[in-house]
């Protein structure tokens, strides 16, 4: 049962590396998307440094929100999930572990990118430690809820741009609590409250969008 | 042992069939004909508890198979148009991979391809093969993990005459060890005796 999951972890992480260039798309995407801020506000580091994390936790949204597309519809496509539905293991953990794999391949590329974008926006040493450190913890609960949205509108033919717009009010209490973290930890206060709300919005994440992605797709398949 | 009862089957508001009984004992081979869009692959679905019939049920044992699911799924293999291969994996990868996703890691990877003659291309990636290739190495996937039913939907599809007769032959030695099969095709591919039923386009009014 367990090994089901693995060997579809395992699966994923392949698929994952033998297209590796597309994942640097999306870092470059990323890097890009940074540096129009301060062509487009300007160059102050006063006010680059004030609306910068902020910058980068709506890219690394983004980011999330544009690779929802690849999570569960070239599977749908190629009949994948049709097999997914007839393994022994609970689509609940293999749903889990394609979450997971998708995660590695974008939210925790993005993390790790994180200080990079920080440092096209000029922002203080602090801020650049702490975006990662916080968006470790965000990003899982972005890609799990983003995957109810994609569950939900796989093979309606709408694809990605209606599951985004679904999505993205769940997505904000995210935003809202990762960024509070984020800045207190920059700014050298007690980040406890939102740290701890943020888990827990991992936590709750990680026990009901599974559930949720797993009715979809059988919803889906029916 | 598979019995459907009074299977109906409604896709989009339209009836496709209704009234469709069977029964099948080990080593019984079941050909579905019909013309296209008379619901064979509806049927075959159906009996591996992917969808839900409209009226009717099919039972395992004498046991209705929507209330066992995760037992059924792992009795049958469903081998159909969208064979769930990857094209950036080779061909042992993929299979070794859907063997491992369907509980049998210890699967026999290299015998299932040698009979369907692709252990040549065992390294290759999949987005190599041709579509004959292809469906064959969805095919192995059935001597690769034991399974007692066998749902194939035009299995015989883009296969030459050599590997149709391995097709055969690998459907033949399953029934004669005590499997069941169930064939969507358009008469390409041959079997010994097997019950035949006919789905019609639209039942009769």
């Amino acid at each position: 049962m367990l090994r089901a999951a693995l060997a579809l972890l395992r699966r994923d992480l392949l698929l994952a590396r033998r297209r590796a260039g597309e994942s640097l798309l999306v870092v470059a995407f990323l890097a890009l998307a940074t540096t129009l801020f301060p062509l487009g506000v300007g160059a102050s580091p006063d006010l680059l440094g004030r609306i910068g994390t902020g910058v980068v936790w709506v890219l690394a949204l983004l980011a999330v929100l544009l690779g929802l597309e690849r999570l569960f519809q070239p599977d749908l496509e190629d009949g994948s999930l049709e097999q997914l539905l007839l393994s022994p293991a609970p689509l609940e953990l293999l749903v889990l572990a394609r979450c997971l794999a998708h995660w590695l391949a974008t939210g925790l590329l993005v993390t790790l990118a994180s200080p990079l974008l920080g440092l096209l926006l000029a922002l203080p040493g602090e801020a650049l430690l702490a975006l990662p450190l916080v968006l470790l913890l965000g990003t899982p609960t972005l890609t799990l809820v983003g995957g109810i949205g994609a569950a939900l509108l796989v093979g309606s033919g709408r694809g990605a741009m209606l599951a985004a717009l679904l999505v993205l009010p769940l997505e904000i209490p995210v935003l809202i609590f990762g960024l509070a973290a984020t800045e207190a930890l920059a700014a050298g206060l007690d980040p406890t409250g939102a740290l701890l709300l943020l888990g827990a919005l991992l936590l709750a994440a990680l026990a009901f969008a599974p559930l949720a992605i797993a009715a979809a797709l059988r919803l889906a398949l029916e | 042992m598979l019995e459907a009862e009074g299977l109906a089957c409604r896709r989009g508001g339209r009836l496709v069939f209704e009234a469709v009984s069977f029964a099948l004992e080990p080593g019984d081979a079941l050909l579905l004909l019909g013309p296209n869009g008379s619901g064979k692959t509806s049927l075959l679905r159906l009996l591996a508890g992917l969808a839900r019939p409209a009226a009717g049920t099919v039972r395992w044992r004498g046991r209705d198979i929507r209330e066992e699911r995760a037992e059924h799924a792992q009795r049958l293999h469903l081998v159909g148009f969208a064979d769930g291969l990857k094209g950036l994996l080779g061909v042992a990868e993929n299979l070794a991979l859907q063997a491992a996703l369907l509980g049998e890691p210890e699967a026999r990877v290299t015998a299932a391809l040698e009979a369907f003659d692709l252990a040549g291309r065992a390294r290759d990636p999949v987005r190599a093969l041709s579509s004959g290739q292809r469906r064959r190495l969805a095919l192995a996937r059935l001597l690769a993990v034991a399974r007692p039913l066998w749902l194939l939907d035009e299995p015989g599809v883009a296969l030459d005459r050599a590997n149709r007769a391995r097709l055969e032959g690998a459907i033949e030695r399953h029934r004669a060890e005590g499997g069941l099969a169930v064939v969507a095709s358009h008469g390409d591919v041959g079997l010994r005796d097997p019950l035949v039923l006919e789905l019609g386009d639209g039942p009769p009014c």
